[in-house]
């Protein structure tokens, strides 16, 4: 019975759903569809994860390009999320979001706005003028944005719907570089906070929902693995876990052991 | 007329419109996900029609592709 009532807990239901941009969801995982080998293994992984939120980006047209990903998505009962990648100012970000309002036809945006390419972090004071006049102009706002408690103070006030701050460099696997970070942006944040970037394996999405984010997003650690379905199976088990661990409230952590059997009544052999 | 289309220098009929650059790029217009700029301006897929081009403007033709 126990076992039900938490595995329900974890899929969003008894009012555990998950609250974002005004609209309620299941999953708390959100899966992008970049860097995938194929739209038969995005298929499979996007299946497997349970995501109902999936991330999709815009580009030129290209004609000789395969297969329609937006389709596949459309089919799967998604939710496409556009983003701004690839964008480095606030002009160019608010142009791509335009772009993508049409094409999608939602005024969700995935916020990015980055400083360089090498290591693809956000570039704050381009991302805090986009976020502001995205926000004015009625869009959901989700801004993937540094670690940094201030910063993510300043997202929240400027109206983003959400904060996304990384664990560690995009694709580069490196898990949550800075938990304490991550802690103190939960703890002020009266918004939903969703670790995006970085995840490497099924614990560090583990780890992200335990520090209290309200949901993961991630992309290269499915999509790039050996064997996507299943990465994506074990990640959709592992923010489901981290998510119900936050709820069951871990053991303080002691430099000594502590016995978990009695002292009381130990025999004496010999 | 002479335009930038998606970058690359392109020759449309004076009286071209934005549905006529979309048809030049070779994608079809009618499925979602399809979105234009001119000159950095969104055009609303309703006034692709209706909305013609310019001499020397810029024209950008989106489609959705995977991404992260």
């Amino acid at each position: 019975m126990a076992e039900q009532r938490v595995a329900r807990e974890a899929e969003g239901a008894e009012g555990a759903g998950f609250e974002l941009g005004g609209r309620t969801w299941g999953s708390r995982l959100i899966v992008g569809t970049g860097g995938f080998r194929s739209l038969e293994s995005m298929e499979q992984a996007l299946v497997s994860s349970g995501a109902e939120i999936v991330t999709v980006a815009l580009r030129r047209a290209d004609p000789t390009a395969k297969g329609s990903a937006l389709e596949l998505i459309d089919r799967l009962g998604k939710f496409a999320l556009p983003n701004t990648a690839g964008c480095y100012t606030a002009r160019d970000a608010v142009r791509t979001a335009h772009l993508a309002r049409e094409a999608f036809e939602t005024q969700w945006i995935k916020l990015e706005v980055i400083g360089d390419d090498r290591t693809l972090f956000p570039d704050a004071v381009e991302l805090i003028e986009a976020a502001e006049i995205l926000v004015d102009e009625g869009f959901t706002v989700l801004p993937y944005t540094n670690d940094d408690p201030i910063l993510a103070r300043r997202l929240e006030d400027a109206g983003c719907a959400a904060v996304m701050p990384l664990g560690s460099p995009i694709g580069s696997g490196r898990g949550i570089a800075n938990p304490a970070n991550i802690q103190i942006i939960v703890e002020q944040a009266s918004v939903p906070v969703i670790l995006d970037a970085g995840i490497g394996t099924a614990s560090d999405a583990a780890l992200a929902m335990e520090l209290g984010c309200d949901g993961v997003l991630l992309s290269s650690s499915v999509a790039r693995a050996k064997d996507p379905e299943r990465m994506a199976v074990a990640m959709r088990g592992a923010v489901e876990a981290g998510y119900v661990a936050r709820r069951a409230g871990r053991i303080a952590r002691r430099f000594h052991a502590q016995a978990s059997t009695p002292d009381d009544g130990i025999p004496e052999l010999g | 007329m002479i335009v930038e289309l998606n970058g690359q220098t392109e020759q449309l009929p004076d009286d071209a419109t934005v549905a006529d650059a979309v048809k030049a790029v070779g994608v079809n217009g009618e499925t979602r996900g399809v979105a234009v700029a001119v000159d950095g301006e969104v055009v609303r897929r309703a006034d692709w029609v209706t909305t013609p081009l310019a001499d020397r403007q810029a024209i950008e033709v989106v489609r959705a592709v995977q991404g992260g």
